[in-house]
């Protein structure tokens, strides 16, 4: 490799690394972001010019095509379906690698060995990118069930597809001119691992899910960085691919699960027993006097989840926000971790409807002081503020960590109806003394109390 | 080509600068942060575009493929990042 090209490639590495940090505060994110995109284009002009890659022009053709079609899904989503068009675009990637191991195998066919064990394992690390990407998009687009999949004998079958992985990809490896047909098995084989580790879990764990098949995108470009033998793919391919862990490992904290749990568990497919102590007396109230509760609060905490996505309702709870905060009540807004679909998911929302980011609050900033909070307004969330957590030790979220609304003078909690969660399971917050259930669309609901207050 | 250990040398040190600079991105950025590292996951572009450039035609179908579809994951990912991180404003100071 020239000279000039290691050094366009050093200085595209350098970018991403400089761009990433950028992204640590809002801020500075947008220059970030500048910065990477700036780093990617000189690395594929710099490949360009260096392998005189500009016949046949298909090639190019294909970045057309490909940038046209990038562009429009960039345009045409929406801020409430991130979650999926993360996954969606995810998996393009993972193809891409899967694609280039296998066109490195046609090129190449008689490799030395550690060129076919990276060739074998950029085909089925990128299949699985791809395809469990494909089965997530799906499931948060809600094309399929979002509930977790199971069957009798799926964990057998993951071993066996695991297992064949390992034996295909030994005997692919020890002769790999003469194993074409094995190759072509294995690049089945990944493909079907991305399907039958994607379809066990469920809706609410798809934070984790997306995080890690981010983080595999990643392991798969640093493979086939291996395989044709580049450092810009390596270093790039091991930075996201350690970004996608670490946000991994925050997901399951905050959900207190192991990564084993969340993807072998079928964590949601099992209906709670309804829990025999009594419950308690469930208080709802009708909009004009939850309006009287919020125009008499000092503080009002408003807690945001998957329901405020479903409902569409950033907006309205952003106009509520600033009419309450014209009335002189101190407003906030706290997330959980795992809050929505993918991490940070209720923050872009919020943003969208124009929420000032410094309003933005994290869980544990909130906590210590939520016992001040006057009104503390819960929007479509229901395991991320469940007292069980804190309080039984028998409900299966014990231990994870939630936001303590229980613990602020009234709570409002908007809901359709009495369902339980995701999870199903029983939350003693609906139940509490301080706890007043506002039923109905969270978007109508909102909007309800948006002209009591106009009315004013 | 034969084995070398420099690149697994790359491999590692790589990862942790990567451990360090994304541990300290704020929460509230979690979902840009990660349509931005997918979109520069999108590095196997490079690897699609020297697959196309070879002379062997199944390997130029598949770098085709390959080429759109890393394409769409660079172009969208970054453009997508860009609009939410538009939508990230603080107020201006109350009077």
């Amino acid at each position: 490799m020239t000279f000039l090209a290691e050094m366009v490639y050093i200085a595209a590495a350098v970018l991403f690394v400089v761009g990433i940090k950028r992204m640590s505060a809002p801020a500075t994110a947008r220059k970030g972001n500048l910065l990477s995109s700036l780093g990617m284009f000189l690395a594929v002009l710099g490949t360009l010019i260096h392998f005189r890659i500009l016949t046949p022009e298909f090639i190019l053709l294909g970045m057309v095509i490909g940038s046209a079609a990038g562009a429009v899904l960039a345009r045409v989503v929406k801020m409430t379906e991130m979650p999926q068009m993360v996954a969606l675009l995810n998996g393009f990637g993972g193809l891409a690698s899967l694609l280039v191991g296998w066109a490195e195998y046609h090129k190449n066919p008689s490799a030395d060995l550690y060129t076919a064990v990276t060739t074998f394992l950029t085909v089925v690390v990128g299949g699985l990118t791809f395809s469990g990407s494909v089965i997530a998009w799906a499931k948060l687009k809600e094309v399929m069930t979002g509930k977790p999949i199971l069957f009798r004998g799926q964990q057998t079958l993951n071993a066996a597809v695991l297992l064949s992985v390992f034996a295909g990809g030994v005997l692919f490896s020890m002769d790999p001119a003469n194993n074409y047909p094995i190759f072509i098995a294995l690049v089945g084989v990944g493909l079907l691992l991305g399907v039958t580790s994607v379809i066990p879990i469920g809706g609410a764990d798809m934070p984790v899910v997306i995080s890690l098949l981010n983080s595999y995108s990643g392991i798969a470009g640093c493979l086939a960085g291996f395989v044709i033998q580049n450092t810009v793919l390596i270093v790039t391919g091991s930075l996201v691919g350690a970004s996608g862990i670490i946000l991994t490992n925050i997901m399951c904290k905050a959900m207190n699960r192991s990564l084993a749990n969340v993807l072998f568990s079928g964590f949601g497919s099992v209906t709670a027993k309804a829990s025999a102590g009594e419950k308690g007396e469930v208080k709802s109230l009708t909009a004009p006097d939850a309006y009287a509760l919020l125009e008499a609060a000092g503080s009002v905490l408003f807690v945001p989840g998957y329901g405020l996505a479903v409902a569409q309702a950033q907006h309205a709870c952003h106009e509520l926000a600033a009419l309450l905060e014209k009335n002189g009540a101190e407003v906030a807004f706290a997330i959980h971790p795992v809050a929505g679909r993918m991490p940070g998911h209720m923050n872009v929302l919020l943003a969208e409807a124009n929420v000032s980011y410094d309003l933005l609050k994290e869980m544990d900033d909130v906590n210590p002081g939520i016992d001040a909070v006057d009104v503390a307004v819960v929007i479509g969330a229901n395991d991320v503020v469940n007292p069980a957590a804190r309080e039984d030790a028998s409900s299966p979220i014990f231990g994870m960590p939630i936001i303590n609304v229980d613990k602020a003078r009234t709570v409002i909690v908007m809901k359709r109806s009495m369902a339980a969660g995701f999870a199903g399971i029983e939350n003693p917050l609906f139940y509490k003394e301080n706890t007043r259930m506002l039923f109905g669309d969270a978007k109508a609901v909102l909007q309800e109390l948006v002209s009591e207050f106009k009315r004013t | 080509m034969p084995f070398s250990i420099d690149p697994i040398y790359i491999l590692i040190l790589a990862g942790f600068v990567g451990f360090e600079i994304i541990k300290k991105v704020t929460p509230t950025l979690h979902t840009p942060l990660m349509s931005a590292t997918n979109a520069i996951s999108g590095i196997s572009l490079v690897g699609s575009l020297v697959a196309a450039g070879s002379d062997h035609l199944t390997g130029q179908v598949l770098g085709f493929v390959a080429v759109t579809a890393a394409t769409i994951n660079v172009v969208g990912g970054f453009m997508i990042t860009e609009r939410m991180l538009k939508m990230f404003r603080k107020r201006e100071k109350k009077s």
